[in-house]
């Protein structure tokens, strides 16, 4: 299963005359589809897959106990006081809203930007994606006080004969969240139909064939299917790019549009997007160098897909990096005294601590990145991930916190502590997050199979002419491309 | 060969290829030949088959648009009417219906809408979900999601002669060319 031609052959290095091989180890059509059906057919289930199941279930577990403590006590059993009202509820959401955007980044945005290594990675990350939604949805739905009137978010027709305000940017969140996850949902599953067809053609066993036969709907491998397809693949990933910065816009206008110091400014929208790129990015990396390693898949997901992955960590971490600058030049260039007060306050006041956390894991760490050699360093890289996710939880954390635990008026100030149930439902959204992802891995082609075969010198169908990657969608007009002799390769 | 005598009426003939390459070339005898019923079956989207198939446009953008429109019309609507017509409500001086409150919720219904018609329909477009389909009948054509490549002529078309055409496609140089029953043969 592991290729040891693998670990001699370094795709890292960059060769312009010829197009990057983005898979390695002499792979074909039927090796690329045996390497990662096989993972969810044949292989028997690791016992190191039980081990971890058991324990991330447990966390689950404890996630919906602490939920249920929640619905009998009330939200005072966490740790929200007078000025801090929003405490840890929203810091996670935003916290896992933000991860799910490395997946839509990759599935449509480099998509339409014809990046072709994304197809290696791109399966795995929407769905971290639609798990980190599923998390993400979990908090706001719960902090709410009088759950059984949660459905008072969404346009319902209820005996009160009340309307939700939509001019309330929290509004505007149930909207923007809610569109996300079912795009995020059709996108992915349609992307996953041909490879549940080839799992269908694979299974042995009767209850597999049903149950894979059923999920892929019949699908057959039609061109004439395929060519709608393809269109209907680009015009999803032509609306999920827009949707995607939007969905982070609107979380952060629910700081923004509020008067508080340290929220009501308006670079949030794109800073919260390249945050939110940047923590999705070092979660994806978090998830899938383990699962890489233990599945054999380093010759599919290759060093140069990590590298990229980091360029672009790189990028988005300096661009928040350079967000923090610009808070803090505007609140003292600005001249409002509030301002300025609430921004040296983050980095000398009580939540110095939290604040120096954020600024060592998003400013610091992500430039050790233009080294190529950390770049291309599977462990180091590891590492480096776990600490762009602390990072992004205390930037969320010291933009919700600092600023209302010092507001206006001196004389409400108070500091914000967690609770021992703010703690464990934070755990356990991670229980649930990694359950999920466990279960995708077992079940679910953890590659896009059919998105890799095309982007393989073989599937070229001119490949006897010239060798060339071959080019997912856009076809070049006829009368422009030479049809060579057709012979073979 | 299997003979078509005991089971079901012909749905059609299948030719197994190898390569895109291989593909690529039978393809474009078989169109230059004149047939209508016929299709290609690959495990992924071959590049350029569109050409050589002679694949028109699909009107699903329109569909889509069309989709997208309705759900931009209905968010404005439903906005104006929730909360400056049934159920009035001043919060911070704002005015009941002021268009850049309502924006991001018409974005987001846009959005919602023309992507339900993209992916339904695309399916609708495509005839899927259909769970049975005389291909699946044949064993070999299972590798058509892996890693072989087919070219499918159906005995509906006009100009399928059965012996004919089997001599026709056996001459493109596939791997294999089978007959394939309308239902399963056990």
């Amino acid at each position: 299963m592991k290729s040891s031609v693998t670990d001699l052959i370094d795709n890292t290095v960059d060769d312009p005359t010829r197009p990057q091989e983005l898979i390695l180890g002499g792979q074909d059509f039927t090796s690329i589809t045996e390497t990662v059906s096989d993972i969810v057919l044949e292989r028997k289930t690791p016992k190191a897959w039980y081990i971890a199941f058991t324990f991330t279930a447990g966390l689950t577990g404890i996630l919906f106990l602490m939920i249920g403590w929640l619905f009998i006590k009330g939200v005072g059993v966490w740790g929200l006081n007078n000025p801090v009202g929003w405490g840890w509820a929203i810091v996670n959401f935003v916290f896992w809203v933000g991860i799910g955007h490395a997946g839509t980044l990759i599935s449509a945005i480099l998509f339409l930007l014809r990046q072709k290594w994304r197809t290696s990675i791109n399966r795995f990350a929407e769905a971290m994606t639609i798990f980190a939604v599923i998390c993400a949805g979990i908090f706001p739905g719960i902090h709410v006080g009088r759950v059984w009137v949660v459905y008072w978010l969404f346009p319902i027709p209820n005996y009160h004969h009340m309307w939700p305000n939509f001019r309330s940017p929290l509004l505007w969140d149930v909207f923007a969240v809610g569109t996300y996850a079912t795009v995020s949902l059709l996108f992915w599953y349609m992307g996953m139909v041909p490879d549940l067809a080839t799992l269908r053609d694979r299974a042995k066993g009767r209850i597999q064939q049903m149950i894979y036969g059923f999920l892929a709907l019949g699908w057959r491998g039609s061109h004439r299917h395929w060519h709608r397809y393809e269109k209907a693949y680009l015009l999803l990933a032509g609306l999920a790019t827009p949707l995607v910065l939007s969905v982070h816009s609107v979380v952060s206008f629910d700081f923004a549009t509020a008067q508080l110091p340290g929220w009501h400014t308006t670079i949030f929208p794109p800073y919260f997007v390249a945050g939110a790129v940047f923590s999705g990015f070092a979660m994806v990396g978090t998830i899938l160098i383990p699962a890489r390693q233990w599945f054999g898949l380093k010759h599919i997901i290759t060093v140069h897909h990590l590298e990229n992955m980091n360029k672009i960590i790189l990028a988005t971490g300096s661009m928040v990096g350079f967000a923090y600058a610009t808070e803090f030049f505007m609140a003292w260039y600005g001249g409002n005294p509030n301002e300025s007060f609430a921004f040296v306050n983050r980095a000398f006041g009580p939540y110095a601590w939290a604040y120096w956390i954020m600024v060592t894991c998003n400013v610091v760490t992500p430039q050790l990145f233009w080294f190529k050699k950390i770049r291309t360093n599977v462990g180091i890289m590891w590492v480096m991930y776990i600490f762009v996710n602390i990072g992004m939880w205390f930037e969320r954390f010291v933009i919700t916190v600092t600023s209302l635990s010092r507001d206006f008026l001196p004389s409400s100030w108070d500091y914000y502590q967690p609770t021992i149930v703010d703690i464990l439902t934070f755990m356990g959204s991670f229980g649930l997050f990694f359950t999920l992802v466990l279960l995708f891995i077992r079940f679910l082609p953890m590659v896009a199979m059919a998105e890799v075969k095309t982007v393989m010198p073989i599937a070229d169908a001119h490949s006897g002419e010239r060798r060339s990657v071959g080019d997912y969608h856009g076809d070049i007009p006829r009368h422009v491309r030479e049809v060579p002799d057709g012979g073979g390769k | 060969m299997s003979a078509n005598t005991k089971q079901g009426a012909l749905y059609g003939l299948l030719i197994e290829f190898e390569s895109p390459s291989l593909l690529m070339a039978a393809v474009d005898k078989v169109r230059e030949e004149g047939f209508k019923k016929w299709d290609v079956h690959t495990p992924f989207p071959v590049h350029g088959m569109d050409d050589a198939m002679g694949i028109r446009g699909t009107q699903l953008p329109f569909i889509v648009l069309a989709s997208g429109m309705t759900g931009l019309g209905l968010a404005t609507l439903m906005q104006w009417w929730m909360n400056a017509v049934d159920y009035k409500f001043v919060i911070s001086g704002k005015p009941l219906f002021g268009l850049p409150a309502n924006i991001p919720v018409m974005f987001e219904l846009t959005v919602l809408f023309s992507a339900f018609a993209a992916f339904f329909g695309m399916w609708i477009l495509n005839g899927l979900p259909k769970l049975y389909h005389p291909l699946f009948t044949n064993k070999r054509f299972r590798r058509a999601t892996q890693d072989r490549f087919y070219i499918v002529i159906e005995a509906a078309d006009p100009r399928f002669k059965l012996e004919e055409t089997r001599n026709f496609l056996a001459s493109l140089g596939g791997s294999a060319v089978e007959e394939v029953n309308e239902s399963a043969e056990d």
